[in-house]
């Protein structure tokens, strides 16, 4: 009995905390493998249509997004609830997609320009009217391969 | 060695790798897009613009999406379920009809003589049609694709297109090539 005294009376041992920073770390370059840097704000609403056939898309840093939606709540008193083009940062035109795909275009390596994917991230409620001119400006700018993002699903209801 | 080297306190270390992680959380996003590749047609030269391409009227079949997002395929109204076998049933021809596009025998490398069927599918919409609608229609024709891919892939090879190796995977995509146009918005209006 006296032995077991002793030992409740001692002070508990610190464990050490050294290993918890490498399993944090762990979790660092798990994340940081895994995700992309977010380069954009959202500025429309988009909910993707859904779709069966989807394929991923291969190359993200050689890939160029036009968002197509209403704009989010906070902007609706200054934009409206009509559908708009997002551009990087703000509001854009139809027109505007040239300089944009230019500018795109110009970052990228020689080697990589003909792989060169503009995604179209669009609403499912909008109309295909400025689907088609967003369309029709890429190809007078020769940006020819396209993906339309869509939900991947079992089956399209 | 009399003495061993007083050890460092390392618990903050645990705290400051969990800032970095939460950093990581907050400023980067996970999602990988997915989606349906698409290859537009090059815009056509402005002196070009006069002739235009042949194409023999069995060798296309146009798919139309209204407004209103009813569907059109070859001539008859039909709903979105329809529109796949309606399109394997172009493209495979399997009794060589009149009506149903032509083949044409090709050499492909590596596999030997194929006919290859010269059928085109023209999706046409409206400007007033949904993307939903659209994209519902563009992801059933890539389906019937798809699964004429697999079936002959299957016969071929014995295994699902999609677990093919490029040489075998390039060989399918010569005998079945996706042929879809998207038709320019102001081909609609003229052909009213």
């Amino acid at each position: 009995m006296a032995k077991f005294s002793k030992k409740g009376k001692r002070a508990l041992a610190a464990f050490s905390m050294s290993s918890t920073s490498d399993i944090v770390f762990m979790l660092i370059f798990f994340f940081m493998v895994s995700t992309t840097m977010r380069e954009t704000d959202k500025l429309v609403m988009v909910v993707s249509p859904e779709a069966t056939e989807t394929a991923k898309l291969e190359r993200k840093d050689l890939a160029s997004y036009i968002n197509i939606g209403t704009p989010v709540r906070e902007k609706q008193a200054e934009y409206g609830t009509d559908a708009r083009i997002q551009l990087n940062d703000s509001f854009r035109n139809v027109s505007d997609i040239r300089d944009f795909i230019a500018v795109e275009r110009e970052s990228m390596g020689e080697a990589d320009r003909p792989f060169m994917t503009t995604v179209i991230r669009a609403d499912q409620n909008v109309r295909m009217g400025i689907i088609s001119d967003v369309k029709q400006e890429l190809r007078r700018c020769s940006a020819l391969k396209i993906m339309y993002t869509a939900r991947t699903v079992d089956k399209v209801k | 060695m009399a003495k061993s080297t007083p050890s460092l306190n390392t618990t903050s270390s645990a705290d400051i790798a969990f800032l970095l992680l939460i950093f990581f959380l907050v400023s980067t996003t996970m999602d990988v897009d997915k989606g349906l590749d698409r290859r537009l047609p090059p815009m056509p030269d402005e002196n070009q613009k006069q002739q235009d391409i042949k194409v023999n009227r069995r060798n296309i079949v146009v798919v139309r999406i209204n407004a209103q997002d009813r569907i059109l395929a070859g001539g008859t109204p039909m709903d979105v379920t329809q529109v796949k076998d309606k399109i394997k049933e172009f493209i495979l021809n399997p009794a060589n009809s009149e009506s149903l596009p032509e083949k044409e025998m090709k050499d492909i490398e590596g596999f030997g003589q194929y006919a290859v069927s010269k059928g085109v599918v023209s999706l046409q919409n409206d400007r007033g049609t949904s993307y939903n609608a659209y994209l519902k229609v563009q992801n059933e024709i890539v389906r019937a694709f798809n699964e004429i891919r697999d079936e002959f892939a299957m016969q071929n090879f014995g295994s699902k297109y999609a677990d093919l190796d490029e040489e075998k995977m390039k060989i399918v995509r010569t005998a079945i090539p996706q042929s879809i146009s998207e038709a320019e918005p102001k081909d609609i209006t003229k052909k009213k």
